[in-house]
């Protein structure tokens, strides 16, 4: 539950500015970004996705690195996926 | 991979274990803690003891929220959950925690209703699909996961979900901190802060610990090169006679935090006068609990909550492993009677717990060969 794992934003929900489909390790799912408010986050931005919440702003070399991590730490992470693929929030 | 290579390169790796090296008074002893369970996990996994000398030590903090849990308040939501109508929410991590009587899982197994969520907003999309149930999210986690629980409630307030409530477990990495450095049992030269806490609180609030302890942190990234460049760093300050909060992990970790996410912390949330942690003990005002005004998204207050007090188990030994006085194989039941498959104790039962770390990844570090050679 402590990981936060990268995402790309692929678009806004309408209606709904608080969420955005973020498309985390080819999982894409709703996400709230109310954290990152302040951002001005566009699609194609990448985010760290803490618990269904976008927790901060990152830049693609460094979620490519934080990705490299997670898959290297096996069970853990398949672990997290699987609840991510849970997950639907609205 | 291009970009992996960046942080993982053995030969930057090797030319950085030089500089530590060098940066070492030879025959004085350096003990770092680690506060943060992601970090442990790093550091067994890729073996980084072994590219520091020898009188360079990694002691782990108490940084994983899992293994903070004290016993009782396991119970307490068992009993919270075993109530009429209720559908007990957490994260899966919290599933095998043992309580003093059982753990989820066996209280599920009991008929229980409780269901694992990935997201706190998943057991508020529960309790809006349950109107004539009451659902009760388990909330757990360090400053990182608190906005999230924080963000839910207010939700939850503006849709008018009224049959919504929050177990509330926050708890806040400073005090914790602050009560291993007034601990006799350990000495210490530095700290490796935590990242993702960090992302949330940024790094003002460590200042008292280089200020009023005299003690060196670096906020540190979690890449095996992140965690020796930060060690580097402590060792630049002491070597400097400074005493300083640095940003290793400056490309994720702004200096002054999540604004939004404070803010929403403060509005539903209130420090409570104390906590008790897991082997540390009660610890004042180190943890969150619901404010007033949110009173009716909080299970403590909508339930009886029994306030239950269970002692550890005597063969674990948790709480020493948490304040980095005991490295996880010298508890007595490490490997034997306690095993991520058969937890004793919540060191072991969470990923990022530094006993299940050692036990999955830690089996060659230098401590084990040195003791292996002994014999």
């Amino acid at each position: 539950m402590c990981l936060g794992i990268p995402g790309e934003l692929v678009r806004f929900v309408a209606d709904q500015p608080d969420l955005a489909l973020v498309e985390v390790s080819g999982v894409g799912r709703r996400i709230n970004v109310a954290l990152l408010a302040d951002e001005q986050l566009q699609p194609g931005d990448w985010v760290l996705v803490h618990v269904g919440f976008a927790l901060s702003k990152i830049s693609e070399t460094e979620a490519q690195a934080v990705l490299a991590y997670l898959e290297e730490m096996g069970q853990p992470y398949a672990d997290e996926l699987d609840a991510l693929r849970t997950s639907n929030i609205g | 991979m291009r970009f992996v290579d960046e942080y993982r390169d053995a030969g930057r790796a090797r030319a950085l274990a030089g500089q530590i090296a060098a940066r070492c008074r030879p025959g004085r002893e350096y003990k770092f803690m680690e506060v943060c369970g992601g970090h442990t996990h790093t550091i067994y996994k890729h073996g980084l003891e072994d590219y520091l000398p020898e009188n360079v030590t990694l002691v782990h903090g108490p940084g994983c929220p899992v293994c903070v849990i004290p016993m009782g308040r396991v119970d307490d939501a068992i009993h919270i959950a075993e109530q009429p109508d209720v559908i007990m929410t957490s994260f899966g991590d919290m599933m095998r925690v043992p309580g003093g009587q059982s753990s989820f899982l066996d209280a599920k197994a009991a008929g229980a209703d409780i269901r694992m969520v990935y997201s706190p907003l998943d057991a508020l999309k529960i309790a809006r699909q349950n109107p004539h149930r009451r659902v009760v999210f388990m909330a757990i986690g360090f400053e990182t996961t608190a906005p999230s629980t924080a963000m839910t409630v207010l939700r939850a307030a503006e849709q008018g979900v009224d049959n919504f409530s929050v177990f509330c477990n926050h708890v806040t990495i400073i005090p914790a901190i602050k009560a291993i450095l007034d601990s006799p049992d350990l000495r210490l030269d530095g700290f490796l802060g935590p990242g993702h806490v960090s992302t949330v609180i940024g790094c003002r609030p460590y200042d008292f610990i280089a200020r009023e302890h005299g003690k060196p942190l670096v906020v540190a990234g979690f890449e095996p090169l992140d965690i020796l460049q930060s060690v580097h760093m402590l060792l630049g300050q002491l070597a400097d006679g400074r005493c300083e909060v640095e940003n290793q992990y400056a490309r994720v970790v702004p200096e002054d935090g999540n604004p939004i996410a404070l803010a929403a912390i403060a509005r539903v949330m209130r420090l409570r006068p104390y906590f008790e942690w897991r082997g540390l003990g009660f610890i004042p005002y180190s943890a969150l609990g619901m404010a007033d005004e949110y009173a009716a998204f909080d299970a403590e207050r909508l339930f009886e909550v029994p306030g239950i007090r269970v002692a550890d188990p005597k063969a674990c030994q948790c709480g020493e492993v948490l304040k980095g006085v005991l490295k996880p194989w010298e508890c007595k039941v490490f490997g034997t009677a306690c095993t991520p498959e058969t937890p004793i104790g919540t060191c072991m039962v969470s990923a990022e717990g530094a006993c299940a770390a050692y036990y999955n990844f830690g089996r060659f570090s230098r401590e084990r060969v040195r003791e292996a050679t002994r014999v």
